[in-house]
């Protein structure tokens, strides 16, 4: 009961300084994003999420907490989008108490209704950086998918003859991905010798070393023959001082210098016209 | 129990294994992969793995064993029609086969076979 008449009062006093309290509200929020969103806009959202906000508090209606949490998910997952940070993003909820605490601050008798509005306002902010951190998250997870796709191009150099220019850090994830297409390629194109260039990938420590092995003994045993090009001075110093042993793989330091080698294993010849 | 057919072709074995590998069929075709050499004197020996679409660490190992007892007899053993996906399982299982040749299809491992003697 005693609640209950606390959240009334409270609604009341919201309602009372409507205007007011939007305006103090808008300026905090203005200053805290600095001006990547216009005045108008976020006069918008802090009148909708207002006005929310006191049905709420009034309890007069179910359905406001849902809407309210459903709009402030909106909000925080288009500002996590358009890159703001979270405390850009989580202010414009806390600051609704500022914008209270000042007004109140003329009438100590609402202390117990500031109390409890802060709890909630608390749990909203809560509420507005998880669905932040959920839509940043998302983002990631597109975006590593993508680089996935792009960044695995498999080349025809010749016939019976394919490239593979990996560009960035190999992974396990990326090294399936990268012998599953090159080896369906090969199967697909008859091919019997492929190159794998690396001119593009930034280091060369034990592990990629491994998944550059593997992806090679996989080509042998469909039967073709793998050549890693693209070492670069550094990289061939990291794999000595590593004491990686490529073994019998052939290597070679440009995807050039692959590409005649693999041209005269097939019995191929390159000469002046 | 089912069998692995095993064909002549000159002096060359083809073995195309188009069942399921079972521990017993396996232990059948490398005693019928042995007779056979022996009986017709061959120096080649293709094992056509096309339709095969799982393997797992015994029948890795079996493909070598076949090599190496064929070995001993004086036959090259060449594993021909590996898939994408069977050839990643082998090298996840670490199995990379020593001392077996693999070629793209049947075709190509003949002329292997031929182009060694």
């Amino acid at each position: 009961m005693r609640d209950d008449k606390i959240q009334a009062r409270m609604a009341e006093f919201m309602q009372a300084n409507q205007a007011k309290l939007i305006d103090r509200w808008e300026e905090t929020v203005l200053s805290a994003v600095g001006g990547r969103i216009s005045a108008s806009e976020v006069r918008g959202e802090l009148e909708e999420i207002f006005d929310l906000i006191v049905r709420v508090v009034s309890g007069a209606d179910e359905s406001a907490a849902g809407e309210l949490r459903a709009v402030l998910a909106e909000l925080s997952g288009s500002r996590a989008r358009n890159g703001f940070t979270p405390t850009e993003t989580a202010i414009g909820v806390f600051s609704v108490k500022d914008a209270i605490h000042e007004m109140i601050g003329d009438s100590p008798e609402l202390i117990l209704e500031y109390m409890a509005f802060s709890r909630m306002v608390d749990d909203l902010g809560l509420h507005t950086f998880e669905t932040y951190a959920a839509a940043r998250e998302r983002i990631i997870t597109d975006q590593a998918e993508a680089l996935l796709e792009l960044s695995t191009p498999v080349i025809r150099l010749w016939d019976g003859i394919i490239a593979v220019p990996l560009i960035g850090t190999l992974d396990s994830a990326r090294t399936q991905l990268v012998m599953e297409k090159m080896l369906e390629t090969l199967v697909a194109t008859g091919a019997e010798h492929a190159v794998l260039d690396i001119t593009g990938v930034p280091t060369v420590d034990t592990e990629v070393a491994q998944h550059l092995l593997k992806t090679v003994m996989a080509v042998k045993l469909l039967g073709a023959e793998c050549t890693i090009s693209g070492i670069r001075p550094q990289i061939a110093q990291t794999i000595v001082s590593l004491g990686i042993e490529f073994g019998d793989v052939a290597t070679k330091a440009t995807l050039a210098d692959a590409l005649a080698y693999t041209l005269s294993r097939s019995g191929l010849k390159v000469g002046p016209a | 129990m089912d069998r692995v057919p095993i064909q002549r072709i000159g002096r060359t074995l083809v073995v195309s294994i188009q069942i399921d590998l079972q521990d017993d069929t396996v232990e059948q075709l490398q005693e019928d992969l042995a007779e056979q050499i022996i009986a017709t004197r061959a120096t080649g020996v293709i094992i056509d793995i096309t339709a095969v679409e799982i393997v797992d660490s015994f029948i890795g190992r079996m493909l070598s064993a076949v090599a190496s007892m064929s070995r001993l007899f004086g036959a090259e053993t060449i594993l021909v029609g590996m898939r994408p996906a069977v050839a990643i399982t082998l090298v996840e299982l670490g199995l990379s086969l020593p001392g077996v040749r693999t070629a793209m299809n049947a075709e190509k491992g003949l002329r292997l076979l031929d182009g060694r003697t």
